[in-house]
C-alpha cells in the first residue's frame, strides 16, 4: 500500500506553469541544446542503460531456460522421422486411400524395399519401428524382422541382369550411369536428370543406396556393389519404359540398357508384393500401411491425442483410446484432485498459524516465523526421508501407535506408498508457501477494524468472519495459487512415497523420458502441464503481481 | 606390506610396457553400471585388478544403466559420447545395437579365448544375443519368501504361491512393470509354459492375465528398484516377492535375514557390456584393452566371489569358487545350477519389443485404478 | 503471551487456549518430522526406527557410525564434493547477472518491463520436471548434457528468480536521490554503483545469493536429467539411496543438511534486519 502511494505521480503544482514557457524562449540545457530534446535524449539513454543491464540476464535465461522449453514444445509435434526414413514410400503412398480396404499398389511395396534397405544400413529402421509401434502394436517387430531380409528383395533380378551382362555387377558402371555428370565421392550423390526421367525408381533406389554408403561409413558408392532392391527398381523401370525412350538414352551404358530392356520382358518375375511378404508377412496387413500413411506428415497431433487418451486410428480418424489403455486423463485428474486436497490442507493448517503469528508481539512472532522458515529452508529430500521414516509400517508412527495400544502389531496402518502418504508429505512440504503469503497479508490488517466490530456488538465469530476474514482473502488467494502451482508439478515426493496410487503426471513424464523413451509423448504431457501452470501463473500475476512475491 | 608394494609395482611396470608399445590409449574411462552389490562385484573382479596393472588409469563409475538407452540416445544426438563402456541387460543391448548406438564387435577378435583355446564366440555360445553384446553374467528374476511366517499353511513350492492367498496370506511385492508378472499370472492360471506368449498376444489372454493379477493387486507393493524387495521382506513389510537372485542372496547369506529362495519359474536374463558407437581411437583402444581383460575366463569366474550371478562363459563355470567374505560355495547359489534351474522361463525379447508400449500403458493404467 | 484478558468469559478462555493448542499441534507437525531424524541418525543399528536401547537412553544404542560412513564412503564424499563444486559456481553466475538485471529493472523507464519480469521469474514457476525434460533434450542437442557446465548453467537459471526477487525488493526502498547526489558530486556511474548502491543493496544480494545457493544445493530433478555420474550431487545420492539401498547414512546426511539450513536461515534473518535498518525501516 505504502509503495503504491510513493510511486503515484506527484500532482502538478498548477496548470499555469505549463502555459508560461511557450511565451518565452525554449529552455536550454547547460550545453545549449533545447531542454526538451536533451531530456528526451537522456530518457532514451536511461532506457538503453536499463536495457543494457537487463540484456545479459535476459539472454542467459532465454538460452538456458526458454530455448529448452521451446525445444520441448517442438518435440511434442515433431514427426519427421517417418518421411525422412521412408521418403520414397511416403511419396508413393500419397495417392493411396488409407481408409479403403485395398493395400497400396506395387510402387509403394517396391519403394519400401529401397527405403528400408537404406534405413537398415543407417540403423534407422528399428527406431522408426519403435516410433510407429506407439501407434499400432506389432510394427516394431515388423521393421526389425524386415531389416534382416530386405536387401535380398530383388535378388532374383540381380541374378538375371548379371547373367545377361556381368557389367551389371560393376559398381563403377552403376555410379556412372545413374550419377549426375561431374559427381565424385565426397559430394553427396545426385542422380542425373536423364536417369530420373527414364529410370525414376532406379534413380531413387540407387540414390538411397549411395547416400547410405556415404553417410554410414563414408564409403565411395562407386566402389560398392548396389544391393538387390536396386535391381528390382531397374526391372520395374525397364518393364515400364518403351523402346524409343530407351534408345534415346545418351548417358553412359546406353548399349547395356538397350540390351537389358530387350531382355527384361523374358525375365522370370515375381510380384513385388510377394517378394516383400516373403521378408515379413506383416506387410500384407492394411493397418501397417495405413499407420505409415497417417503418420507420414512431418508434424503430428498424435502425441497430444495420446496425452488425452485419444488416438489417430490407422485410417487417420480421431478415436478414443481403448478403455484399458486410458491412463493420462486419470493421471491429470488425480494430479489436479490431489493438488486441490493438498491446497485445502495447507489452508486449514496454515491459516491458524498465520493468524497467530500476525497477532503476536513482534519478538515472539519472529521466533515463530523462524519455526515456519526452518522447514522451508530444509532440503526437500530431508523432509521426504523424514516422512518415509515416520510413515512406514515399521516406522515411528506405527511403532508409537502399537506401543500405545491403539493398533495391533499385525494390523499396522498403511500410510505410505499411497495417496495418503503423498498428501501428508506434500502438505508438510508446501505449508510454508501458504503461511508466508497469508502472514504478509494479515500483518497489514489493522486490528482496529475487528475491535470496532466488537464494540458495535458483534460476537467474536461475526467479527472474525465478517470483518477479518474478508480482508485476509487476498492472502489465501496468493497462497492457494502458489501451493497449487508448485504441487501439480511435483515429482520427487510422489516418486518416493506415492506408490502406485499417489503418483502424479510428472512421474509419468519422467517414465517416458528415461524408461519408455517415448520422448514425444513426454513432451506433449509436459506441454499440457505447462499450459495449466502458465494460466495459473498469469492469474497469480493478475491477482498478486509477480513483483510482490515475498520470500519471508 | 613392503614386499607386496614392490611386487605390485613391478607387476604394474611389466604390464605397462607392452601396452605402451602397442598403441596410444586414453588414460581415463567412464564405465556405466547398476550400482549396489553388482557394481561392487565388477569393481572387485575386474576394475581393481586392472587398475593395479595400470595405476595411472582413472575409472569413473556412472550408475546410469537403468537409463542407459535414453542417455546414450541423447549423447548420440549431441555427438558427445561421454561413456566408454556400458553395462546393460540383453533387451537394451539389442535395442542399442539395432539403433546403431552400440558398436558391433567381432567376439573372437576382441575377447580372450578360453584357457583351452576355445574361441570366445563358442565359449559364450548362445548368450551372444546381439552382435554388439559382450555378456558377463546370467542372472534371474525370481521369488523369495520370509520363512518364519506363522499363519502360513506349509511352505511355498511353486511360483503360484504368489496367487495362493489362502495358504500364504500376507503382502506381496512385485516389480512395477508388466514383464514377468503377466507371464507368471498366465502360468498360474493354467496356461502351459510354451503357450504363454501366444496367449498373451490375444486380448482375451491379456484380460486373463490381468484378472489373475487382480486377485493380489490390493496386497502387493509394486517396486521399481530391485533393492526394495529384500528390504521390504527384511523389514517384514512384505512376506513374498520377486527380485534379482543376487539381491536375495545378499539378504539371505550376507545379512542373515529369515528369507528363503523360491527358484520355480525363475526368469533368466543377461547382463553384459556394450561399447558405444563413436569413441575416439585412443578411447576405443583403452576400452578394448580393458574388455579383453575383464571378460576372460578367470575374471568372470572371480566375479562370482562377490555376487551369485552365473558367469556367461562356459569355461568359467568350473572355476567358480567360494564367496570372498563368507567362504561359502557359490555354485549352488547360481541361477544356472541344475537344482535351481529345473523349471525356468525364457523371456521373449522380441515379443516384448512389440508389446511393451501397449502392455505397459495398460499395466500402468491398471495399477492406477 | 500474557494469557487471555482478565475479563474473558469461560468459552472465550476455552477458545483462547484451544486455539493455542491447535497451533501448537500444527507447529509440531511442521517441525517434528525434521527433528525426529536427528536422534535416529545416531542409531547404532541399521534401522529407521528407535531401538529399545535408544529409548532407554543406553549409550550403546547410539553411535556415530553413520556419520563415519558418510565421511569415509567415497560415493558420499564425491557427491559432497560435486555439490560444493556446482552450487557456488551457479550462485555466482545467478547473482552477478541477476543483480545487474534487477538494477536495470528498477530504473524508472524500462521497455516491456512486465514481459521481461515474467520471463526472468519463469524458472521458478515452471514445474521442475518440465524444465528438466526441456533442458535434457536441448542440452543434449548442444552437447551440454552430462557436463559440469551444463549443470551449472541449469542451476544458475533456476536460481535467478530468487536473486531478482530479493534484490528488487531491496531496491524498492532504495532512495534514488542518493545516486543523484553521488553523480552531482562528480562520481562516475561505476563508482556510484560500488560506493553508494552496492553497500545498500548488499543484504538483498547476499540473501538472493543464499536462495540461489540453496536452490542449487538442494536441487535433484534437473541434475538427474542434465548431469551424469561426474556431477552426482548430494541430493541425487540421497534420492538414489532413498529409492534403493535405504541406509541410515541418509539420515546422517539429512542431519548435516538441517544444520546447514539453520545456519543459512540465521544468516538470511540477520541480513534482513540489517537491510531494514540501513533503509531506515522499522525492524520486522
Amino acid at each position: 500500500m505504502t509503495d503504491a502511494a510513493a510511486d503515484a505521480p506527484i500532482p502538478k503544482p498548477d496548470a499555469g506553469d505549463r502555459a508560461r514557457p511557450e511565451r518565452q524562449e525554449p529552455l536550454v540545457a547547460a550545453d545549449g541544446r533545447p531542454l526538451k530534446k536533451s531530456l528526451q535524449r537522456s530518457l532514451r539513454r536511461q532506457k538503453l542503460r536499463a536495457f543494457g543491464l537487463v540484456a545479459p540476464l535476459l539472454l542467459f535465461v532465454l538460452v538456458t531456460f526458454i530455448a529448452p522449453i521451446a525445444d520441448m514444445l517442438f518435440r511434442s509435434v515433431e514427426n519427421q522421422i517417418v518421411s525422412e526414413t521412408l521418403p520414397n514410400t511416403t511419396a508413393a503412398l500419397v495417392g493411396w486411400d488409407a481408409s479403403g480396404e485395398d493395400l497400396p499398389d506395387d510402387a509403394a511395396f517396391a519403394a519400401l524395399s529401397y527405403d528400408l534397405a537404406a534405413a537398415v544400413e543407417q540403423r534407422a529402421h528399428t527406431r522408426l519401428g519403435s516410433r510407429l509401434n506407439y501407434e499400432t502394436t506389432g510394427i516394431s517387430s515388423a521393421f526389425r524382422r524386415s531389416g534382416r531380409g530386405i536387401d535380398d528383395v530383388g535378388e532374383i533380378y540381380l541374378d538375371q541382369f548379371v547373367a545377361l551382362d556381368p557389367v551389371w555387377e560393376d559398381s563403377g558402371f552403376w555410379a556412372r550411369m545413374i550419377g549426375a555428370e561431374g559427381w565424385a565421392h565426397p559430394a553427396p550423390f545426385a542422380p542425373s536428370a536423364q536417369a530420373q526421367g527414364l529410370l525414376p525408381e532406379t534413380a531413387a533406389a540407387y540414390t538411397a543406396f549411395a547416400r547410405a554408403m556415404q553417410i554410414r561409413n563414408d564409403d565411395d558408392p562407386a566402389a560398392e556393389e548396389p544391393w538387390a532392391p536396386v535391381y528390382l527398381a531397374l526391372q520395374r523401370d525397364l518393364s515400364a519404359a518403351d523402346a524409343g525412350d530407351v534408345s534415346a538414352w545418351t548417358g553412359p551404358g546406353a548399349e547395356q540398357l538397350e540390351a537389358a530392356h530387350a531382355a527384361v520382358g523374358g525375365f522370370e518375375s515375381v510380384p513385388v508384393r510377394d517378394l516383400i511378404a516373403d521378408v515379413d508377412d506383416a506387410w500384407l496387413e492394411h493397418d501397417v500401411w495405413a499407420t505409415i500413411k497417417t503418420f507420414s506428415p512431418p508434424y503430428t497431433p498424435g502425441y497430444f491425442l495420446t496425452s488425452v487418451d485419444l488416438k489417430l486410428s490407422p485410417e487417420g480418424a480421431i478415436v478414443a483410446q481403448d478403455d484399458y489403455q486410458r491412463i493420462h486423463v486419470l493421471l491429470f485428474q488425480r494430479t489436479l484432485f490431489m493438488s486441490l486436497v493438498i491446497m485445502g490442507c495447507t489452508i486449514l493448517l496454515g491459516y491458524p498459524i498465520a493468524y497467530l503469528i500476525s497477532n503476536m508481539p513482534m519478538r515472539t512472532a519472529n521466533l515463530l516465523l523462524i519455526l515456519v522458515l526452518l522447514p522451508f529452508w530444509t532440503s526437500l529430500l530431508v523432509r521426504t526421508s523424514a516422512w518415509k521414516v515416520l510413515l512406514q509400517q515399521q516406522g515411528v508412527i506405527n511403532d508409537t501407535l502399537v506401543w500405545i495400544g491403539l493398533v495391533a502389531d499385525d494390523a499396522r496402518l498403511t500410510m505410505i506408498n499411497n495417496q495418503f502418504g503423498t498428501i501428508v508429505a506434500m502438505t508438510h512440504i508446501l505449508l510454508p508457501f501458504m503461511i508466508l503469503p497469508l502472514y504478509s497479508v494479515m500483518k497489514t490488517i489493522p486490528p482496529s477494524y475487528v475491535r470496532a466490530a466488537k464494540s458495535l456488538g458483534a460476537t467474536n465469530w461475526t467479527a472474525f468472519w465478517r470483518v477479518y476474514f474478508p480482508q485476509s482473502v487476498p492472502g489465501i488467494g496468493a497462497g492457494c495459487i502458489l501451493v497449487f502451482i508448485l504441487s501439480i508439478g511435483y515429482y520427487i515426493t510422489p516418486e518416493l512415497v506415492g506408490g502406485t496410487t499417489g503418483t502424479f503426471i510428472s512421474n509419468r513424464i519422467a517414465f517416458h523420458i528415461s524408461s519408455s523413451l517415448n520422448w514425444g509423448l513426454a513432451a506433449a504431457l509436459g506441454t499440457i502441464l505447462l499450459v495449466v501452470v502458465l494460466v495459473l501463473y498469469w492469474l497469480y500475476d493478475r491477482i498478486v503481481g509477480i513483483d510482490n512475491v515475498s520470500l519471508g | 606390506m613392503k614386499l607386496k608394494t614392490v611386487l605390485l609395482s613391478t607387476g604394474a611396470a611389466m604390464a605397462l610396457a607392452p601396452a605402451a608399445i602397442a598403441q596410444d590409449m586414453a588414460d581415463s574411462m567412464t564405465l556405466v553400471s547398476w550400482g549396489g552389490a553388482y557394481q561392487a562385484s565388477q569393481v572387485n573382479a575386474y576394475a581393481t585388478p586392472y587398475q593395479e596393472m595400470h595405476p595411472d588409469i582413472s575409472m569413473t563409475w556412472d550408475e546410469s544403466s537403468p537409463e542407459a538407452v535414453a542417455k546414450l540416445r541423447a549423447q548420440n544426438e549431441a555427438g558427445n559420447i561421454a561413456w566408454d563402456l556400458v553395462d546393460v541387460v540383453a533387451a537394451d543391448a539389442i535395442r542399442l545395437c539395432d539403433e546403431g548406438l552400440a558398436m558391433e564387435v567381432d567376439h573372437d577378435e576382441l575377447l580372450a579365448p578360453a584357457p583351452d583355446g576355445t574361441p570366445a564366440s563358442e565359449d559364450f555360445g548362445d548368450l551372444i544375443v546381439s552382435d554388439c553384446y559382450i555378456p558377463q553374467i546370467v542372472y534371474s528374476t525370481t521369488l523369495a519368501y520370509r520363512n518364519n511366517v506363522e499363519d502360513w499353511n506349509g511352505t511355498p513350492e511353486t511360483v503360484c504361491a504368489l496367487f495362493d492367498t489362502e495358504n500364504f496370506p500376507g503382502t506381496r511385492t512385485l516389480e512395477r512393470r508388466p514383464i514377468n508378472n503377466l507371464e507368471w499370472a498366465l502360468y498360474c492360471d493354467g496356461v502351459a509354459k510354451e503357450d504363454i506368449y501366444d496367449v498373451l498376444e490375444t486380448p482375451e489372454g491379456q484380460d486373463r492375465a490381468f484378472a489373475k493379477l487382480d486377485t493380489i493387486k490390493d496386497q502387493t507393493i509394486w517396486w521399481s528398484a530391485a533393492a526394495e524387495p529384500p528390504q521390504l521382506l527384511a523389514d517384514g513389510e512384505a512376506v513374498l516377492g520377486s527380485s534379482y537372485n543376487g539381491r536375495w542372496f545378499s539378504a539371505i547369506e550376507e545379512q542373515d535375514q529369515p528369507i528363503s529362495m523360491l527358484w520355480d519359474m525363475q526368469v533368466f536374463d543377461l547382463d553384459g557390456w556394450i561399447i558405444p558407437e563413436g569413441l575416439s581411437e585412443e578411447r576405443l583402444a583403452r576400452v578394448k584393452d580393458f574388455v579383453y581383460f575383464a571378460t576372460d575366463t578367470q575374471r568372470l569366474a572371480d566375479q562370482a566371489k562377490w555376487i551369485s550371478y552365473g558367469p556367461a562363459r562356459e569355461s568359467s563355470a568350473p572355476l567358480v569358487s567360494t564367496h570372498a567374505d563368507l567362504g561359502i560355495e557359490m555354485g549352488p547359489h547360481m541361477p544356472t545350477d541344475p537344482d535351481n534351474a529345473s523349471n525356468t522361463l525364457l523371456y521373449n525379447y522380441e515379443w516384448w519389443a512389440d508389446y511393451r508400449d501397449d502392455l505397459d500403458s495398460r499395466f500402468q493404467s491398471w495399477l492406477a485404478q | 503471551m500474557a494469557g487471555p484478558p482478565i475479563y474473558a468469559t469461560t468459552p472465550q478462555r476455552i477458545w483462547y487456549y484451544g486455539f493455542r493448542v491447535l497451533c501448537g499441534l500444527i507447529f509440531f507437525f511442521l517441525i517434528a518430522p525434521i527433528l525426529i531424524i536427528i536422534p535416529l541418525s545416531f542409531n547404532a543399528q541399521n534401522f529407521f526406527t528407535f531401538t529399545p536401547e535408544m529409548l532407554r537412553l543406553d549409550p550403546d544404542g547410539y553411535s556415530l557410525k553413520h556419520y563415519r560412513d558418510f565421511f569415509t564412503n567415497p560415493d558420499w564424499q564425491q557427491a559432497l564434493w560435486n555439490s560444493v563444486r556446482i552450487a557456488p559456481a551457479a550462485t555466482l553466475l545467478a547473482v552477478t547477472l541477476g543483480t545487474l538485471a534487477a538494477i536495470g529493472l528498477s530504473q524508472p523507464h524500462v521497455p516491456y518491463r512486465r514481459a521481461i519480469m515474467a520471463i526472468l521469474i519463469s524458472p521458478m514457476i515452471v514445474p521442475l520436471i518440465i524444465s528438466a525434460a526441456g533442458m535434457y533434450f536441448f542440452y543434449s542437442r548442444i552437447g551440454l548434457q552430462g557436463t559440469y557446465l551444463g549443470v551449472v548453467l541449469a542451476h544458475a537459471a533456476l536460481g535467478i528468480p530468487f536473486v531478482i526477487i530479493t534484490v528488487t525488493a531491496t531496491l524498492v526502498g532504495f532512495d534514488r536521490s542518493l545516486t543523484r547526489a553521488a553523480a552531482s558530486l562528480g562520481a562516475d556511474p561505476v563508482t556510484t554503483f560500488f560506493k553508494v548502491q552496492m553497500p545498500l543493496i548488499l543484504p538483498g544480494v547476499i540473501s538472493g545469493g543464499l536462495f540461489a545457493f540453496i536452490t542449487s544445493f538442494d536441487e535433484v530433478v534437473v541434475v538427474i536429467f542434465v548431469g551424469s555420474a561426474n556431477q552426482q550431487t548430494l541430493p541425487w545420492q540421497m534420492f538414489t539411496g532413498l529409492r534403493e539401498q535405504i541406509s541410515p547414512t541418509i539420515l546422517a546426511v539429512a542431519t548435516i543438511l538441517v544444520a546447514i539450513s539453520i545456519l543459512l536461515l540465521m544468516t538470511v534473518e540477520l541480513l534482513r534486519r540489517r537491510s531494514e535498518r540501513l533503509r531506515g525501516m522499522s525492524p520486522g
